[in-house]
């Protein structure tokens, strides 16, 4: 594989944060020509946003309660034998239930990134190393945080890793996370 | 099923804010251009229309669309939403087609709009990876640019593909962008300045990723004997497709290629097929619209594509799902200069003039990414190119092709979860 190092220093997230809250304004100086009004300045106001929203896992929960109690589960198909690494509760060959099987902790980097950005909840978190992880007997990738290399040029494809869980259970996917294995 | 025409197009300006209008207005702004250029277009002639905008999110408004379809006066006519993350406009396209194949509409007007603005960048970034599993994707700190990083990563791996040939993505198809008016971003870049610029996902760079946008788009389709009725120069839609598969990435199996006319089995002896390095979706979409378009020999038989840059791996990966060149060979493919527009200078030496040009507007990487806007603004940059009327639109003939007959058009979402293909091709 052509690897190479990044060609820069990765980028800092901004060092001054964008703020969106300027001048508050109680009243509008407005033309008395009505000609006047299409050559007007746009109004921009700022509109805050926040929902909890009340998420379930469905049928997906075990996988949850799995992580809490450091086991990585899976699902099988009776029919197929296709496994699963994100759990599916249906097998997508044959629709018939799968069932719920551990799977192995230790696998390989089947891809991997380096994000020196990303979405806003995790640009305080960067960077950070995301890998699809390989393994053996699984038919799918798993989807991980790849945790110990400095950069990516430490990190290769094929490279052996294990689960490690977080102690204090969030029950989220972030519970499972990766290290370099040995 | 009956033939399709487009008989007009418009495209607002691409900006990265447009605070002096809502959406509304530069959906009108695209829809007027589209009305206006067929001067015997009465706005009574149009049976309905298709909407397509890809997240309430960004709006915070929800039935957006019928604001604009009140906004453009087509009340009580028929109207409907069409979303389908990024491929949403390419899927807009496709439904006003429907619309006129059908028979339920003689003229269907297809518009589609994004207005990213109202977010800072990476909170866009977020709504955006909220088209990710929420459950098991998103949580780990899983983006749409993180995601693109790893597929390619698998594909330099499999391939040997480098982040030089990335790279010359970029400069391409910023560099076509410089003579089109509408692009959000039009610059002259070379390798080094694509590969200095900001790491964001390794190995992809601010300048492999298409921005955030605020922008519309408008296709005024028709049937046959209206659309002759309409212009002297309209052009037939002659093959679509669609493709889907699986949102997680990581769930994608591993398989044997689907074949296009011109392959053989032979070719992918050894290939897991799609992996994370190819969309199965793009090659079904493809293959769909080729069949029906009776292409079997792609590169040789578009003069033109218009493919969904949003990453400029994901522009390379693409030539092999839409087989122009084989699996593997999408590198290789760029670096020969077979997707360059022959009359440009990009300052690169390249082995070949272009025979194929890829994203002659620029693509999404240099004309912006207004998710709802963008598949029909393809479709609009298209239907120039074939009526041969891009100095009419642009100001200057530069970026016209001399042989513009038959191009492609290709919508992508997700990570390669719903694909769209159409084929455009003269009509006269």
């Amino acid at each position: 594989m052509a690897r190479k190092s990044p060609t820069k220093e990765p980028a800092a997230p901004p060092k001054v944060e964008e703020s969106m809250t300027g001048t508050t304004v109680f009243n509008v100086p407005l033309p008395a020509d009505t000609k006047a009004l299409k050559g007007m300045s746009p109004i921009v106001v700022k509109q805050p946003y926040h929902i909890d929203y009340i998420h379930s896992y469905g049928q997906d929960s075990p996988f949850f309660a799995g992580l809490s109690n450091g086991k990585l589960l899976g699902t099988k198909c009776g029919k197929c034998d296709y496994t699963y690494a994100t759990p599916r509760l249906a097998c997508t060959q044959c629709g018939r239930e799968t069932r719920w099987v551990e799977l192995p902790q230790s696998g390989r980097v089947h891809t991997f990134t380096t994000c020196y950005f990303g979405g806003e909840e995790f640009l305080k978190e960067t960077p950070f190393h995301l890998v699809l992880v390989e393994f053996d007997g699984v038919d799918t990738l798993f989807l991980s945080r790849l945790v110990g290399p400095a950069g990516p040029e430490e990190i290769r494809i094929g490279m052996k890793v294990t689960a490690k869980f977080r102690r204090n259970s969030q029950l989220k996917s972030s519970d499972v996370y990766f290290v370099p294995a040995g | 099923m009956r033939p399709v025409y487009m008989v007009s197009g418009g495209v607002s300006k691409f900006a990265k804010s447009r605070p002096d209008a809502t959406f509304q207005k530069i959906v009108k702004e695209s829809f007027d251009y589209a009305v206006n250029d067929v001067p015997k277009l009465k706005r009574s002639m149009i049976d309905g229309s298709v909407v397509s905008y890809f997240s309430d999110h960004f709006t915070r408004q929800l039935m957006a669309g019928i604001m604009a379809v009140d906004y453009l006066g087509l009340c009580p006519k028929p109207n409907k939403r069409i979303e389908g993350g990024g491929a949403t406009g390419g899927l807009c396209f496709q439904a006003g087609w429907e619309a006129v194949a059908s028979g339920r509409m003689n003229v269907c007007a297809a518009f589609g709009f994004e207005t990213m603005s109202h977010v800072p960048t990476w909170k866009g970034n977020e709504f955006i990876a909220l088209a990710s599993d929420v459950s098991f994707d998103y949580p780990v700190g899983g983006f749409y640019s993180g995601y693109y990083a790893m597929m390619v990563n698998r594909h330099m791996h499999e391939f040997g593909t480098t982040v030089e040939q990335l790279a010359m993505v970029s400069v391409k198809n910023h560099m076509n962008a410089y003579g089109n008016p509408y692009a959000q971003k039009r610059r002259k870049l070379t390798i080094a300045d694509v590969r200095n610029s900001a790491m964001v996902a390794y190995p992809l760079t601010l300048l492999d990723i298409c921005v955030m946008s605020d922008g519309a788009a408008t296709c005024i389709l028709a049937d046959e004997e209206t659309a002759f009725r309409l212009t002297d120069r309209p052009v037939k839609i002659t093959g679509v497709g669609t493709g889907t598969d699986m949102m997680r990435m990581a769930d994608r199996p591993h398989a044997e290629v689907l074949l296009a006319p011109n392959e053989k089995k032979s070719d992918y002896r050894n290939l897991k097929y799609p992996g994370v390095h190819s969309f199965r979706a793009g090659r079904s979409a493809g293959l769909q619209a080729y069949r029906m378009a009776g292409i079997t020999d792609p590169l040789k038989q578009l003069d033109f594509v218009e493919l969904h840059d949003a990453y400029t791996s994901s522009e390379i990966q693409t030539y092999e799902d839409l087989a122009l060149c084989k699996y593997g060979d999408g590198g290789k493919f760029v670096e020969a200069g077979y997707p360059f527009m022959p009359q440009i200078d990009y300052g690169m030496k390249l082995p070949m003039k272009g025979t194929l040009p890829v994203n002659p507007s620029g693509g999404l990487i240099a004309c912006g990414h207004p998710v709802g806007a963008t598949g029909l603004m393809q479709a609009v940059f298209a239907f120039w190119q074939i009526q041969g009327s891009i100095k009419k639109h642009y100001g200057s003939g530069e970026l016209q092709l001399k042989k513009a007959d038959r191009g492609l058009i290709h919508s992508h979402a997700g990570t390669g979860t719903y694909v769209t293909v159409s084929i455009m091709e003269r009509g006269w």
